[in-house]
């Protein structure tokens, strides 16, 4: 009894916070001044809010996949014991975290500019102008700039826990690294990256500051539609609807990922 | 464990008890709700210094983005700048609070041709703050043609280096400009037309800014822009070799003004507020600050020479008397029409 009341607080909180405003988004979804309707959904059906669902699906797997490359390669020099010095590394890929994200994308869509500092530098090497933003590309930058951290700190976690007798008995029974990594390591560390792929994966399909600031506003993502009808459209039935969208996708997302049985191992989050 | 329960209990009641006497002491303070960017910083001091009034300040990025956070109201600010198709529909569905004009000392400074305007015929509710227009401003190092048509911003020659704002109304204004249809048009098919006509421009348009398109327009990223009269002053003081021009296909023509929310608790405090920015001194403090154009000629007087004298702050009357150029109305019935219209847009390209 005792230990259950030390929920209380959380239950009530989760209530308020969370289970509240889901109801109400729900509602507002449904129902147009007190009368059912699915007005909201089949607005939806237009080409181009299916369009901009797609492009933030594929954007967002793009940065996902980019970061996963870049990460599991440093999770695993940072988990190697040899490595001295981690600390100061993980510091920073900790540290631009300590800072506000808006003004590090502020900070970034000036650094980029067609006049910016960079497109200064490669001037003055005699290399000519790139135009880094208004794009796809810089978008997908910014992605994989503010959410690398995610990535990395869960496959690094779970590597440093992989019990060190099992990799030595790949090695004495005969495997060879490619085939230790391949049959030992990389499943054994599936938890993390699980884990990082979805922490990177739902901020990257939901943002939208980064496509106005680094996207120059002509990257349209579905973030940026909810956005749009919160603030200036006023429509919160069609805001809800496509919220709800969206977190039926990432509901659909997280089920088909945590089917991998590996999940149950630890150091995963979901 | 009880104990301690209690020990925080206690400590947690004093702190809160501690804010709400925070809150409650007796020095008579206002909320004021302003666009980003649109006051001296130094004038909301001089106002308490002044009054003794305690003036708490937030600020908005756009007319939508106050009224979303005004509407529901769980937060009451007493004075707000809304522009005047806002101002017709904060009315329309009772919002605002009378403004009794006769208790502002300075109300009869403000020139006559700012008063009794479409959205509030007889003054009832608002007291004009701020005026300008919408044009377009160009780098004359990189544009050397007379920029005086909105067509300009149609030509492939300047592909990539167009900022347009990213806001329905005034981009879908533009092109109704270019069309010769009114900014105000309730006709479907017109605004198809608009629509059109910025799914064709989307190519050559560098990015959809927002309030960083100042910086990066001062900063020579594209050669041509459209803004509005107070940060196109702005610009061309940091980047000389940057002008402005409002179109001779007409253009949009606004007056942001003072008004008191409904149910504000302290409507003589913010009676002085209002009185206190309509002051000529204040007023032109302001003005000279911010870039747009003050309704007070008294304080237009106390500007610098090249302030005053400025064709971009202080157009001639005939461009102001042009019928082509219009205030806006009230768009509510449309929004989700401009809405859609503005997300095609911008999708059309990406």
């Amino acid at each position: 009894m005792y230990r259950k009341s030390l929920a209380y607080p959380y239950l009530i909180w989760a209530a308020i916070f969370i289970a509240a405003p889901l109801l109400l988004i729900v509602y507002f979804s449904f129902f147009k001044d007190g009368v059912f309707t699915l007005h909201n959904y089949q607005k939806f059906l237009e080409d181009y809010y299916i369009e901009a669902l797609i492009r933030s699906i594929h954007l967002a797997f793009v940065s996902t996949v980019i970061c996963l490359v870049m990460a599991y390669p440093l999770a695993m020099i940072l988990s190697s014991r040899q490595m001295t010095n981690k600390e100061i590394i993980l510091l920073l890929v900790v540290l631009p975290m300590w800072m506000n994200s808006l003004l590090r994308t502020y900070a970034w869509a000036s650094l980029l500019e067609n006049n910016g500092v960079i497109n200064s530098i490669l001037n003055a090497l005699n290399v000519p102008k790139v135009q880094f933003l208004y794009g796809n590309g810089a978008v997908i930058f910014g992605m994989v700039y503010n959410f690398f951290p995610f990535m990395v700190l869960p496959i690094y976690n779970v590597l440093c826990k992989i019990d060190r007798s099992l990799v030595e008995a790949s090695y004495d029974l005969g495997a060879n690294k490619i085939t230790t990594f391949r049959r030992v390591i990389l499943p054994l560390s599936m938890p993390g990256v699980i884990t990082g792929m979805i922490m990177v994966f739902m901020p990257a399909l939901t943002t939208f500051l980064i496509t106005r600031l680094l996207g120059g506003g002509k990257v349209i993502l579905i973030g940026n539609i909810i956005e749009e009808q919160f603030t200036r459209t006023r429509d919160m039935g069609f805001g809800s609807a496509v919220s709800m969208i969206l977190m039926l996708i990432v509901l659909g997302t997280l089920s088909f990922m945590s089917k991998k049985d590996s999940l149950d191992k630890g150091g995963g989050l979901f | 464990m009880k104990k301690w329960t209690k020990i925080t209990m206690k400590a947690a009641i004093m702190f809160l008890a501690a804010l709400l006497t925070g809150c409650a002491s007796n020095k008579p303070s206002i909320t004021v709700y302003n666009w980003g960017d649109y006051i001296d910083p130094k004038v909301n001091d001089l106002f308490t210094e002044e009054t003794g009034i305690k003036v708490v300040y937030a600020e908005y990025a756009n007319n939508e983005e106050m009224y979303a956070t005004v509407e529901p109201g769980n937060v009451n600010y007493d004075v707000i700048f809304p522009s005047d198709y806002m101002i017709e529909k904060m009315i329309s569905v009772d919002m605002l609070e009378p403004i009794d004009t006769s208790k502002l000392t300075h109300y009869t400074q403000i020139d006559e041709r700012f008063k009794a305007l479409q959205f509030d015929p007889e003054n009832r509710y608002s007291v004009p703050y701020m005026w300008g227009t919408v044009g377009i401003v160009y780098n004359t190092k990189m544009v050397n043609e007379p920029v005086d048509s909105w067509d300009i911003l149609w030509n492939p020659k300047y592909k990539g280096q167009i900022f347009m704002y990213d806001s329905e109304r005034d981009s879908i204004m533009v092109a109704l400009k270019k069309l010769g249809y009114s900014m105000n048009t309730r006709d479907k098919a017109q605004l198809e037309e608009a629509k059109a006509l910025l799914i064709e421009q989307a190519p050559l348009v560098l990015a959809y800014v927002g309030d960083e398109g100042k910086g990066k327009m001062a900063n020579e990223e594209a050669a041509l822009m459209v803004a509005w009269s107070g940060d196109a002053m702005v610009m061309i003081e940091e980047n000389p070799d940057l002008a402005y021009a409002v179109p001779k296909e007409g253009s949009n023509y606004f007056v942001d003004s003072m008004v008191i929310s409904k149910g504000s608790k302290n409507i003589e405090a913010a009676h002085r507020y209002i009185d206190f920015l309509c002051r000529a001194d204040i007023a032109a403090k302001n003005a000279a600050y911010i870039g747009y154009s003050t309704p007070i000629s008294a304080a237009k007087d106390l500007l610098p020479e090249d302030v005053k004298n400025s064709e971009v702050a202080y157009p001639n009357e005939e461009m102001i008397n042009n019928p082509l150029t219009e205030m806006f109305n009230d768009p509510s019935d449309l929004i989700e029409v401009y809405s859609n219209i503005w997300t095609q847009v911008k999708a059309s390209n990406s």
